[in-house]
This record gives structure tokens, C-alpha cells and sequence, in this order.
């Protein structure tokens, strides 16, 4: 696949701000369109109704309209806050999202920046927005806020395990650490001989694929994991004192986060930004590709979001039990399992 | 055979709406492009049939909320024939209905003993200021052209149908 | 920042403070936590004051009256059909059912009987206002446990019932039409045809909540085994409807105490209790008893007689001197009213014993030792409504 604009060769500040323009641009975007397809459309027509229809064309300019209203919001803090530490807390949060989209590759050439580690530099940065959270709580100066974060503490550092040993499955079949690395082998494997699908690991990594998806949502604390942010008891826990702009930042941090964890499954489990009848090396890919990856991201999400509108939420020790005691041992097993028979066949 | 956990039942029930959303449509109704027309008894706004009314009070004093304002005089009209008698008659100076005191109980449309008053389902009259939910004996006339008929009863019943007066 | 200067009026205001707002000192022994008037858990504006230990509760409070309106005072200087009307609104998601009482006891003291259609309706009108209560119920606890879609659905669904109400009686909310000897008015034509369908898409939705809610396996989590009450601690603490059914009492009052006026024994139905007592068993008692009521419903709209539907009363009610107490067995437990009368226009004193009041007195005793979300998993569970608890 030939480099683009092979000629184009910028110093490094230029290219360091066109990515970081890119980056820019694209966290809202992503945030935009997840939050109105699945927020507003689905989770409406799950709900017999229609969602917001005056905004926009059938009201899919609602989130804009809601984005400007939340800019034009007063800069209030509660009378207690640690000013400092509540200011920064969403930027964090934010900081963890942004740094995310920098190894998502939508293409062989289109990422930001190729990393080697890309699955060890993607799980070690999600775990960085924990330590907004826990700002946003304690600084908030309220009890249900502390009552949030300190639950999101136990619960985002306590599903960071399964996210890591679901994906040792796909690592070690897969032979290399690169997220480029792992759509290659996916599009060049074969299934028991056969090269006509490639090898999506969801064939053989069912469970790592399950296991993903449950900790990615307990990670974006939505239901059934969302005691950090239970609507109907600590009213939106850690979140419930920001307003306006900071709100926003939380808000683009989740659904921007959730597409790119939805990204990371297709990648590592859908294969990712290409196609199995389509050779990885094509340049077909720089248009291909962002489209294959997009459609496979919402695939992954609708089962995200569709589980998040039909279930109540886990009490916060079943929820740990969950993890500690079900998901851990599975994924361990998953690897065993995973190590035994590659090794075999 | 082994049950279908819960779980993946509550997933069937939510897609199943969805799907039965989008084909068949949602059930809200999207006011104000579309209306959805209350029922025949539905209590919207009541309306004054000005020639019954003898100013006898009794609505104003039933009501819970005294929201009822009446003030009436009477007059001596000519007789309807010729050597008849004078006649003493009731005009109504006054009578206004206050819609933001209203709890539309309709105890004032139950004991009015002429059926001056009847129950319409209008219900499309908010205003801005609170002032001008006081209807007065005009609007209240006026509410009479959308007073719907009387709906026969179910088999059975021995009640009365009642006619709603034409003017 | 007050505007009160003096010192001891300050330390009792800094003292009130403490007590109602957000404590920022470092508590070692526990947190103070305001479940505040202003909760989406609290059906309206309950507080409930809970000392905890982490997550633990270690003492739960509930203060309510914030939201009292003065109803036994106020029906004292009201006629008897304004005190029906405003009486609509005490328990206001089953309105029809707080008439109900209130019109047999005063029936008792003219003692005038309803004619046998007018029974029929009230008693198919009774079911009904229960049928949307309840249905609310299983919606608003699926809510508070995050399972936002099934709100969604009993709203929807509840339409059905209340534009039913609507056309015979002219108010979704607040009917306003039982009267002392029978009811204001005749049924519409075509309203027995119409209620059956709508009862049968009530039973389609409570088919559609067991499958969606009440047998998850997460609801089920969250609710079995939560907020255990034992039958005898249920009885002293004069719990009633669902509740008191729930842990394994078999008491329902539209069988073993129906007041005359109200026609039960008409149709075929049965008292659903289950033996443990928990979260889960209210739900599951609540979801079978609005199954129950829609084929009560069905039953006797088959089955009404022809005739009047209002006795011969005067038309200025005056209810002779007496006292008379009537309890029915309400969407929310039992309901009473006792009725002094003078002999004159307005009652001399109403009591209203409403159930919810009763129903919350057992919170301290149940949340004892229970985790946060289960205090949520309680108390909407014992499923309270405001103005029932209020008046």
C-alpha cells in the first residue's frame, strides 16, 4: 500500500498539528453521531416513540442544538468545591479520550500514529479517566458525588482486568501487539484451511468478544454497570455538580470513548478496517476502510447500547463479583485455551 | 427443552419494539403536527347557554374553588301577549368562569337546575398572561359551538339522553 | 450568611443546617445522607434522613409532610360531592378508588344502597383505577432499578386504561364520579366492547413486563432476598395490600371485609400472596393481582344489569347525625374513612386512614443494614404515594 502523499513530507511541527487538528475534529464528530443514532433514534424506537423531531431534519440536529445550549450555559461551581480540582477533572477524563483516537487506525495509513504497542498503549490510557472521576467526585463537595466516585473507583479499576486478559486471546493468536498488526493477520488468516472470511477472532475468541463487550461497559459505566452514575439514586453521582460546558466534556468524553472501544472490539475481534475478500494491502482501503471500520463500529455499539436500554443495573458487590469472580476466571481459562490450541494446530 | 434465560428474553422484548416501531409507528402522537381527539365526555372547558341561566347562584356556590363570578339584575319585560301581566326577567351582567381556579370537577355543570352550563372537550387555551384565563359570558358563549352531542348509553341503561340546546 | 444576629437563635439555625444540608465535616463515624424531598427514588417529596457506614445504612428515617395539604381539615368546611371531588386527589394514580370509601360510608350513614348496575360500574371502575395503579408500579420500580425502557412501556400501555376512564367518566386523572346512591352518569355506547380490548392489551403488558423485567436475572439479583419482612413484623406494623400479601398473609379485603356497595363476589378470582417476604415477592404479588383485576374487570362487564344507576336521594345531601368507618381494599393498601356527621351539609370530621401512611412505618425497621440501592430497591418496592401518605 503505497504511503499517501508519498511526496508530502512535512516537518515534524506541521504534522504533529494537522494530527492533532485531526484528533480534534474527530472526537465530537464520533461523539455526535453515537449520541443521535443510538441516544435519540434507537434507544427512542425501542421506547415506542419517536425522539427529538424539531431540531434538524426528523431532529437529528437536536445534539448540536443541545451542544450550543450547554456552551451558552453560567460557569457555576458549588460554594465548597476545590475550584482547581474541579475545573480539571473533566479535561482529564477528555485528555484519556483524546490520547485513545491516536492509535486507532481507520486504514493500513490512516492513523495518527502507528504504534507498535497499540493494545498495551490503548488499555494503559483508558484507565487514566478513573483519576478524573474520582476528581470530579471528591471535589464536588457533595455527598452523592463522593458516594459516585467512590464506587466508580472500585468498578472502572476493577474491569480493567477482564478488558486485558479477554484481549491476551486475540494477542497471542494474533502474534504481535500492533492493532495495524492484528487486522493483517485476521485478513490473511484462514478458518480450518478455508480463506474465503479471513479469521475474525470472534470465531474463536467468542468469549474473549463477550467478555470485552461486558468490561467495556462496565468501563463506560453504562447499565447494567452504572452504579457510578445511577440515575435514580445519586442522581448522575460524580457528574451531578457540573453544568454547562464541563457537563458537555463529560458527555463527548463517554460516547467518544464508547466509539472507540466499540472501534478497538471491531478491531480486534470483526477485523477491523477490512474486508476478507479484499487483500489488506490494497489501496482500495483509503476510502474503504474509515466506511468498513464505521459500519463495524456500529455494529459493535447497537449491542453495547441495546443491552444498556433493557437491563436494570448490578448492586455495586454483585457488580464486583461479577468481575472478580466470573469474568476473571473465564478470561483466564480463555487464554489457557487460547495458548494450548495454537500451539496444537 | 431448556428456558431461555431472562435476560435474552428482556433483549427480544426491547428489539421486538423496535422493529415494531419502526414498521408500525410509535405511540405517541406528535402534537402539535397531529392531534389526538379526547373523547366525547372529556372535560375541556365548560360552556354557557346564556338564555337558560337565571342567575340562581347555585353553580357559583357549589363550587370548591368559588372561581364562578355571577352578578345579574332584574328587569321588567313587556308581556308576551297583549293584557297580560309584566314579566319579571333576569340578565346576566356578569358571569365569569376563572380557568386558573378551575379543577374541573363539574359539580357547577351538575347542579345547575336549567342546564345552563354544559362540559365541552376543548382543551386548547392556554394563554401567556394568567389574567386571561378568566373566560368571561362572551367566550363562554362562545365555547357552546363546540359542545359535542350527547353519546347514546349502553344497552341496558334506563338514563335519559339529554340534548344540548341550539341556538 | 443569615440575617439573624442573635447567638443562640444562630446556633440553632447552624444546628438546623447540619441536620438538613450537605455536611462537609469529616465524618469518621458514618455519613449523613439526605435522601432529600427532591429524589427521582422517593415517589414525590419524601425525605428520608439515612446515617451510613460506607455503603451501609445503619438508621433510615423517613420525614414526610412535605407535601400536606390539609385534607381532613379542609373536607370540614366542604359539601359532601366537593369533598368527592377534592378526594380524587389523595392517592391520584388510582383515583377512582379513593371515592369509593368515602361514598360507602356516607351511603351507610344516609343508609341508602346503590342499585345493582350502579354497583357493577363502581366495582369494574374500582378494578380499573387498580389495573392503572399498578401497572405504574411495575414501570416506576423497573425505573428506579435502571431499566429505563420499561417506564416507558407502562406509560404507554396505562393509556389504554385511562382513555377508558376518560370516556365513560369525562377525567383520566380525576374522575369525580361516584355519587352518594350511585354514580353520576350511564355508560357510553360501546364502552364494554372498547374496555375488553383494553384489558386484554393490559394482559399482553403484563406478559411483556415478566418477560422484560421481573424475570431478568439482574432484577431478580437486585430484588430476592432484599428487604425480607416477616408476616408477624408486617401485621404490627399495620402493612396492607400487596405488601402485607407479600409476605404471606392471606388477607385481601375484597373478600374477607367487602363492604356492601362493591359487588366482589360476582366474579371468579383469587387472592394471590407469596410466602417470602421480599422485594421480589411484592413485585411478582403486584403483577398477578393487576392480571387478577383485568379478569375481574372482564368478568363483570359481561355481566351488568340493566336499570338505574342512581338511587332515589334528595337533591341537597344533608347525611344524617352519625359516625360510620368504611375500608376497602385500595390499589395501595387499605384505605378508610371515617365519617362524623352532625347532620349537617359538610361532615363534621373525616379521618382518612390512608395506606401508604402505614405502609412507610416500616422503613426504619427494614433498612437496617441494607446497602444503598437496596434502600432504593425498598422503597419502591413498598411502592408509596405521596398525597397517600400526606393528605
Amino acid at each position: 500500500m503505497t504511503p499517501l502523499l508519498a511526496s508530502f513530507d512535512p516537518p515534524y511541527w506541521l504534522s504533529t498539528v494537522i494530527k492533532v487538528l485531526v484528533v480534534g475534529a474527530v472526537v465530537p464528530t464520533t461523539a455526535l453521531i453515537l449520541g443521535v443514532v443510538f441516544l435519540f433514534k434507537i434507544m427512542s424506537w425501542m421506547q415506542s416513540r419517536l425522539g427529538p423531531q424539531e431540531a434538524g431534519p426528523r431532529g437529528l440536529l437536536q445534539l448540536l442544538a443541545d451542544g450550543v445550549k450547554f456552551i451558552q450555559k453560567e460557569d457555576i461551581a458549588p460554594n465548597g468545591a476545590d475550584l482547581w480540582v474541579f475545573k480539571a477533572a473533566p479535561l482529564v477524563v477528555l485528555s484519556s479520550t483524546l490520547l485513545l483516537y491516536v492509535a486507532l487506525p481507520a486504514s493500513a495509513h490512516l492513523v495518527v500514529e502507528d504504534l507498535d504497542v497499540g493494545v498495551f498503549y490503548v488499555l494503559a490510557i483508558s484507565s487514566l479517566s478513573v483519576i478524573g472521576v474520582l476528581m470530579a467526585g471528591w471535589a464536588s463537595a457533595n455527598k452523592y458525588s463522593l458516594m459516585g466516585a467512590l464506587r466508580a473507583a472500585g468498578q472502572l479499576i476493577a474491569y480493567e482486568l477482564p478488558m486485558v486478559l479477554a484481549v491476551m486471546g486475540v494477542v497471542i493468536q494474533a502474534g504481535t501487539l500492533s492493532l495495524n498488526g492484528i487486522v493483517f493477520a485476521q485478513n490473511g488468516g484462514a478458518v480450518f484451511g478455508w480463506t474465503g472470511i479471513g479469521n475474525p477472532y470472534i470465531l474463536t475468541q467468542f468469549i474473549g468478544f463477550f467478555i470485552f463487550i461486558a468490561a467495556v461497559q462496565a468501563e463506560l459505566t453504562q447499565p447494567p454497570f452504572d452504579m457510578p452514575v445511577a440515575e435514580s439514586e445519586i442522581v448522575s453521582g460524580y457528574q451531578v455538580e457540573y453544568t454547562g460546558f464541563r457537563f458537555l466534556i463529560f458527555f463527548l468524553a463517554e460516547f467518544a470513548t464508547a466509539f472507540v472501544f466499540a472501534g478497538i472490539a471491531a478491531i480486534m475481534f470483526l477485523g477491523g478496517w477490512a474486508v476478507p475478500w479484499l487483500e489488506a494491502s490494497s489501496d482500495w482501503y483509503y476510502v474503504l476502510g474509515p466506511a468498513v471500520l464505521f459500519a463495524k463500529v456500529m455494529l459493535v455499539s447497537f449491542i453495547i447500547f441495546w443491552v444498556r436500554f433493557t437491563y436494570p443495573r448490578l448492586r455495586e458487590d454483585q457488580l464486583q463479583s461479577f468481575a472478580w469472580k466470573f469474568l476473571i476466571p473465564l478470561a483466564l481459562v480463555n487464554i489457557v485455551a487460547t495458548a494450548v490450541l495454537k500451539v496444537v494446530f | 427443552m431448556p428456558q431461555v434465560p431472562g435476560l435474552i428474553k428482556g433483549l427480544g422484548v426491547t428489539f421486538g419494539e423496535m422493529v415494531k416501531t419502526l414498521k408500525s409507528g410509535p405511540q405517541t402522537t406528535r402534537y402539535p403536527h397531529e392531534r389526538e381527539e379526547p373523547t366525547a365526555r372529556a372535560r375541556g372547558v365548560i360552556a354557557l347557554h346564556e338564555e337558560n341561566c337565571t342567575s340562581c347562584m347555585l353553580c357559583a356556590r357549589e363550587c370548591p374553588d368559588w372561581c364562578i363570578f355571577i352578578e345579574a339584575h332584574k328587569y321588567v319585560a313587556p308581556p308576551r301577549r297583549e293584557g297580560g301581566k309584566p314579566r319579571q326577567k333576569n340578565e346576566l351582567d356578569r358571569f365569569d368562569i376563572d380557568y386558573s381556579l378551575c379543577m374541573y370537577c363539574g359539580i357547577c355543570v351538575e347542579v345547575c337546575p336549567f342546564d345552563a352550563l354544559f362540559w365541552t372537550p376543548e382543551h386548547e387555551y392556554s394563554e401567556i398572561r394568567i389574567a386571561d384565563l378568566l373566560h368571561d359570558k362572551s367566550r363562554l358563549a362562545q365555547w357552546m359551538e363546540t359542545v359535542p352531542e350527547f353519546e347514546a348509553y349502553e344497552a341496558g341503561s334506563e338514563a335519559k339522553l339529554k340534548k344540548v340546546p341550539k341556538d | 450568611m443569615t440575617a439573624v444576629s442573635d447567638p443562640s437563635q444562630l446556633s440553632d439555625l447552624v444546628a438546623e443546617a447540619t441536620d438538613t444540608r450537605v455536611n462537609l465535616d469529616f465524618e469518621s463515624e458514618g455519613m449523613t445522607l439526605n435522601m432529600g424531598p427532591q429524589h427521582p427514588a422517593t415517589h414525590g417529596t419524601l425525605r428520608i434522613v439515612a446515617k451510613l457506614d460506607g455503603e451501609q445504612v445503619i438508621s433510615a428515617e423517613p420525614i414526610c409532610g412535605y407535601m400536606h395539604r390539609g385534607y381532613e381539615k379542609i373536607v370540614e368546611v366542604r359539601t359532601y360531592p366537593q369533598v368527592n371531588a377534592l378526594i380524587n386527589r389523595i392517592d391520584w394514580l388510582g383515583s377512582f378508588a379513593n371515592e369509593v370509601p368515602f361514598i360507602l360510608a356516607a351511603e351507610k350513614l344516609m343508609g341508602v344502597e346503590a342499585p345493582p348496575r350502579a354497583q357493577w360500574i363502581r366495582t369494574i371502575l374500582f378494578e380499573m383505577s387498580r389495573v392503572a395503579n399498578i401497572s405504574l408500579f411495575l414501570g416506576d420500580f423497573g425505573l428506579q432499578l435502571g431499566g429505563m425502557t420499561a417506564g416507558f412501556y407502562a406509560f404507554r400501555d396505562r393509556e389504554h386504561v385511562l382513555n377508558m376512564i376518560e370516556s365513560a367518566t369525562g377525567g383520566r386523572f380525576h374522575p369525580n364520579f361516584d355519587r352518594i346512591g350511585g354514580l353520576k352518569d350511564d355508560l357510553p355506547k360501546g364502552w364494554i366492547a372498547d374496555s375488553h380490548v383494553a384489558m386484554d392489551k393490559l394482559l399482553a403488558f403484563c406478559d411483556e413486563m415478566e418477560d422484560l423485567l421481573v424475570g431478568n436475572e439482574i432484577f431478580q439479583s437486585r430484588t430476592r432476598g432484599i428487604g425480607v419482612i416477616p408476616a408477624d413484623i408486617a401485621l404490627n406494623y399495620g402493612l396492607s395490600g400487596a405488601n402485607l400479601r407479600a409476605s404471606g398473609v392471606d388477607w385481601d379485603l375484597r373478600r374477607d371485609g367487602c363492604p356492601p356497595g362493591l359487588v366482589y363476589d360476582q366474579a371468579d378470582w383469587k387472592v394471590w400472596t407469596h410466602p417470602d417476604g421480599d422485594c421480589f415477592a411484592r413485585t411478582w404479588v403486584r403483577l398477578q393481582e393487576t392480571r387478577e383485576a383485568a379478569k375481574i374487570v372482564k368478568q363483570l362487564l359481561d355481566t351488568i344489569p340493566a336499570g338505574p344507576v342512581m338511587a332515589k336521594v334528595p337533591r341537597i345531601i344533608k347525611v344524617p347525625e352519625g359516625e360510620a368507618y368504611v375500608a376497602t381494599e385500595n390499589p395501595l393498601g387499605e384505605m378508610g374513612y371515617y365519617i362524623a356527621s352532625k347532620g349537617d351539609l359538610v361532615p363534621f370530621r373525616v379521618k382518612i386512614r390512608s395506606a401508604s401512611f402505614n405502609n412507610i412505618s416500616i422503613v426504619p425497621w427494614v433498612a437496617r443494614g441494607a446497602y444503598v440501592p437496596d434502600l432504593i430497591s425498598i422503597l419502591g418496592s413498598l411502592y408509596f404515594i405521596l398525597g397517600d401518605i400526606d393528605r
